[in-house]
């Protein structure tokens, strides 16, 4: 379905609303990014962020995101993704001090909202993968979501996010990916963010 | 703490040999449908079976058993998900996108040096963290 549309935008002009998805491993940074786009260009937050996994549990999408940045102009429809994972379990959560039942509420509500992301996948245009930067990028959910993206012809872009802390290590994003744009962000210090905004319309353009 | 250290191991590898091992040649998936493939690998891993597939599966059939793993987390009260490891070697330091073009292409000819690790979750993280615990096992 993407190919047909971007091949039908190809033909008939650039598409006016081009849809973005964001995903990626749970806590990595991809509604706290979803966030500052939507607060710098509508005013308006997108979703709730915790440090608990799993706090985005159902696939949000905010329409008609009007970017302008250095004199180009961009919309976008932007659809923020629970994060995949192989295993949820109710156990995780109670760390974190959740009450047995609504751990058992949020693993139950995660482990759909898995789904619903993996059936968005088909009708993305692009999608940005937002990955933890502290984090060791060579997982297998990584690589099934990039492999999944790559057999769809869907382009990618690739953030590295959390790059204010210590433990990490854009580089090695890099060179697991090495035939993928990176860009290093802090979405919560708003740190290189233009270096984004660059990096997301050229991502537009292969969309 | 060298002791802590040599028990902690040893509780590791009795949590590994509670569990049995199921190979699988790829011959034996070569034909089936994508939903008969992820059932057969998902039945094993109900049945308490770490999964060793010979080669990998395809990167659709990859997202296909997260999902259906999803369902059955959501519908049985023990089963917490997969965990999932694609061992191919002298491969660690190769980037993820030539280990993914790798594999597609294997896969594509039906047959991969990589070997598939399916299973409940905690037990296959513990192998991919020291593949030689699979090698102790087998051995």
């Amino acid at each position: 379905m993407g190919i047909l549309k971007r091949w039908w935008g190809s033909f008939f002009g650039r598409k006016n609303n081009i849809k973005i998805g964001f995903y990626g491993p749970p806590n990595a940074g991809k509604t706290s990014l979803a966030n500052i786009i939507c607060e710098d260009w509508t005013g308006e937050s997108f979703g709730s962020i915790s440090e608990v996994p799993h706090e985005t549990r159902h696939v949000e999408f905010k329409e008609k995101v009007e970017i302008k940045h250095k004199g180009k102009n961009l919309t976008l429809k932007i659809v923020d993704t629970p994060g995949i994972a192989t295993k949820v379990d109710y156990e995780d959560f109670l760390k974190f001090g959740l009450d047995k039942t609504t751990a058992k509420k949020r693993a139950k509500e995660a482990t759909q909202g898995i789904i619903e992301s993996i059936k968005w996948l088909d009708d993305m245009d692009a999608v940005i993968v937002v990955l933890d930067a502290t984090q060791n990028p060579y997982s297998q959910v990584n690589i099934t979501i990039i492999g999944n993206l790559v057999a769809r012809k869907i382009p990618v872009l690739i953030v590295a996010n959390k790059i204010d802390l210590r433990r990490a290590d854009s580089k090695k994003i890099e060179s697991a990916f090495p035939d993928y744009e990176v860009v290093g962000i802090s979405a919560k210090k708003r740190l290189n963010m233009d270096d984004f905004y660059e990096a997301l319309f050229r991502l537009a353009k292969k969309a | 703490m060298r002791h802590f250290s040599a028990l902690q191991k040893k509780h590791n590898m009795k949590k590994i040999k509670g569990l049995s091992l199921q190979i699988i040649p790829f011959s034996e998936i070569r034909d089936l449908s994508i939903t008969d493939r992820v059932k057969k690998l998902l039945n094993l891993v109900l049945g308490n079976k770490v999964v060793i597939l010979q080669g990998r599966l395809r990167v659709e059939e990859e997202i296909r058993l997260i999902e259906d793993t999803m369902a059955l987390v959501d519908h049985l009260k023990s089963f917490k998900g997969i965990e999932l490891a694609v061992i191919e070697p002298d491969s660690r330091n190769q980037s993820i996108f030539y280990k993914m073009r790798k594999g597609i292409a294997t896969t594509l000819m039906g047959h991969s040096n990589a070997i598939t690790i399916i299973g409940p979750a905690s037990i296959v993280k513990e192998i991919k963290r020291d593949p030689r615990k699979l090698e102790v096992l087998l051995g």
